[in-house]
């Protein structure tokens, strides 16, 4: 897997990148702005970007502009965004842009560096990866009321679908059975009332144009 | 010694021992040519203004130009008149700062600008007390200075009247004339500087009165002084804490990422074969860094969030309602965004408000409302619980304001803002905020 990875701060330039060449990625360029980055990808098209949203010039949603670019220009460049704090608007410019192949997580879970790596290899698989605070500021932010309707369970089980973990990841996250899980999802859909759909990111869309995102 | 300071009454005589005791008297000799000039000034305007006028009113005797004339003078003459009082009594402002030493504050100008100024201006007080000032300093300045003037002028005066009695004076008068001279002479002299102190002090007395604010206008100008420097106390406290959040994420996150990165890396490489002890420490360390992380990722947030410049209100609380420990409801009202300082009190208030709903309220449920009606903004946020809250509540009771309640109340009055509490025992509780939105 072929990373470029777009981050201002050197000390954690340096670290992402020996973080990410340990856990088997092959990382092709490290670069400082979002200009440098949009031509890395153009120069190297890589599997995924790693992304920080704030960079040089003006350090505020540089990353976030130079991601959609990316997304637009790029469809077969996955990108996974990194914050210092996240933000759900953020979230949804990126995902209104496209929503597989796309991550957007907060900075401090590269900490947490086997979930880092597993959710990087979502992205760059074509899956989604969105932290779960994220998620809860969806949840937060739902104008409509059918989600009262959920048990509390299955809100978790709808939050785990959002962050775009596959069935299986949900059945590791809660330590329930894989039938216990398909059964929440089913339900969940029902009450919702949305289309059933198998296909994981296919699924995430729906959840979250539920959520309002 | 100077006059202005004790009264004179009180203060030993003395005689002229340093500059500062030749300030009454050049004071006094001041007012006199002050008086005088705004006797020549006053005088002439309204001289001249009632004589364009009585020529109006009687029939111009020259051609059209002139009625023309007149008629200007007549209308011109209130500002001029308005202007000479005004820069007379500056004038007379002056004497007292440069040779007497004595500041006396100006009123505050007229409110209004442009035309209607003048109008406005004849109406405020201080303009007739001025007024009152300048016909005071015209009988009783001179009169004054006059008297100065002849004390200290005492033994050129007796001579003049010895010399002009002697011509063919009377023998034996002569030596009681010339003792009852330099006695009454002598005694003049060595009590000018006492005259002149004396007219200097009625003169500062009458001055106060009349050419200073008086004590409403004085009490406005600090009102406006103190709301002023307020104001910058709350935007650099402000800046301050936006320069900390900065600090803190450029610095102490970076590092702490970065730490906490590398003990991941640590922990995720360690083999099966690692002793056990070994293990512990590095997961240990992996697991408070992290926390470190997070610990401190909440305090830059409660310190300023930086999601509030970039994106707003909407999108920063949001984020608190997030983290809330119990299921919130928020509402926000686009609308035009309200000044940075506005905006980081209004995100303050429902931090604290949503903390102790969780802390204190045994709530099932909260919801944040944010409107913007007018230029105001509205913030109301309410809970299910038990209610009973009170300014008293929330907080620390040692925690010396900032947090609690009244913290919050505080926290809004400094912006000109209000804090309601509608809490009764039962519940609900509703707590509304109205804030200026500011520029």
């Amino acid at each position: 897997m072929r990373v470029v990875i777009a981050e201002d701060s050197v000390l954690l330039q340096a670290g992402l990148t020996r973080l990410l060449g340990d856990g088997g990625f092959e990382v092709v360029a490290a670069v400082g702005d979002a200009e440098s980055l949009l031509r890395a990808v153009t120069e190297h098209r890589p599997d995924v970007a790693v992304v920080d949203v704030r960079m040089p010039p003006t350090h505020t949603d540089e990353g976030i502009r130079a991601a959609l670019v990316i997304a637009r220009q790029h469809p077969e460049v996955a990108v996974l965004v990194l914050s210092q704090y996240v933000e759900e608007r953020y979230a949804t410019d990126l995902l209104s842009e496209r929503t597989s192949a796309v991550g957007y997580l907060l900075k401090d879970r590269v900490a947490q560096v086997t979930d880092f790596l597993d959710a990087l290899r979502r992205v760059a698989a074509g899956g989604t990866a969105l932290d779960p605070e994220v998620v809860s500021q969806l949840l937060v932010r739902r104008r409509a009321d059918p989600l009262d309707r959920l048990t509390p369970r299955e809100v978790q089980v709808l939050q785990l679908m959002a962050e775009g973990r596959s069935n299986n990841g949900i059945t590791e996250a809660l330590r329930v059975s894989p039938s216990a899980v398909e059964k929440y999802v089913s339900n969940i859909f029902t009450k919702l009332d949305l289309a059933p759909t198998d296909i994981d990111h296919r699924r995430v869309l729906a959840v979250l144009r539920f959520l309002g995102a | 010694m100077a006059a202005g300071h004790g009264g004179v009454y009180r203060e030993p005589m003395s005689w002229i021992k340093t500059v500062r005791d030749w300030q009454p008297t050049a004071h006094a000799l001041a007012g006199l040519a002050a008086g005088a000039l705004t006797a020549a000034v006053l005088g002439g305007l309204v001289i001249g203004w009632l004589a364009a006028a009585w020529s109006l009113v009687d029939g111009p005797t020259g051609g059209w130009e002139l009625a023309w004339f007149y008629g200007a003078v007549v209308l011109a003459g209130p500002v001029l008149l308005l202007w000479a009082i005004y820069g007379l009594a500056a004038l007379q402002r002056e004497r007292f700062r440069a040779v007497l030493r004595v500041e006396i504050a100006a009123p505050p100008r007229a409110p209004g600008s442009g035309l209607l100024r003048p109008l406005r201006a004849w109406r405020a007080p201080a303009t007739w007390r001025q007024l009152g000032y300048h016909l005071l300093a015209m009988i009783s300045g001179t009169a004054g200075g006059l008297l100065v003037v002849i004390f200290w002028s005492a033994p050129l005066l007796a001579v003049s009247y010895l010399t002009g009695g002697f011509g063919e004076g009377a023998n034996a008068g002569i030596g009681v004339a010339v003792l009852g001279a330099a006695v009454v002479a002598g005694a003049m002299v060595w009590a000018a500087p006492w005259v002149a102190r004396s007219v200097a002090e009625a003169d500062q007395a009458g001055a106060r009165a009349l050419l200073g604010p008086s004590r409403n206008e004085e009490l406005a100008l600090r009102v406006e002084s103190l709301a002023r420097s307020r104001d910058e106390v709350v935007a650099a406290t402000d800046a301050e804490r936006r320069r900390i959040e900065r600090d803190l994420h450029d610095g102490a996150q970076r590092r702490l990422v970065s730490l906490a990165m590398q003990l991941g890396m640590a922990r995720a490489s360690l083999g099966d074969d690692v002793p056990e002890p070994l293990r512990q420490v590095i997961e240990q360390a992996h697991d408070e860094a992290t926390e470190a992380l997070a610990e401190l990722r909440q305090l830059v947030r409660g310190l300023h969030p930086a999601v509030l410049d970039d994106r707003g209100l909407d999108a920063a609380l949001s984020g608190i309602a997030a983290n809330a420990p119990l299921p919130v409801r928020l509402r926000v009202d686009a609308g035009a965004r309200c000044a940075p300082a506005i905006e980081a009190v209004a995100y303050f208030v429902v931090s604290e408000a949503l903390t102790n709903v969780a802390k204190h309220a045994g709530a099932t449920r909260a919801e944040v409302t944010v409107e913007r009606p007018g230029d105001r903004l509205r913030i109301v946020v309410a809970d299910d619980g038990r209610g009973g809250a009170t300014l008293e509540s929330g907080g620390a009771a040692a925690n010396g304001g900032g947090t609690g309640l009244r913290g919050l109340a505080q926290r809004a009055a400094a912006v000109d803002g209000t804090l309601t509490v509608d809490s009764p025992p039962g519940g609900p509780t509703r707590i509304t905020v109205e804030l200026p939105c500011g520029s």
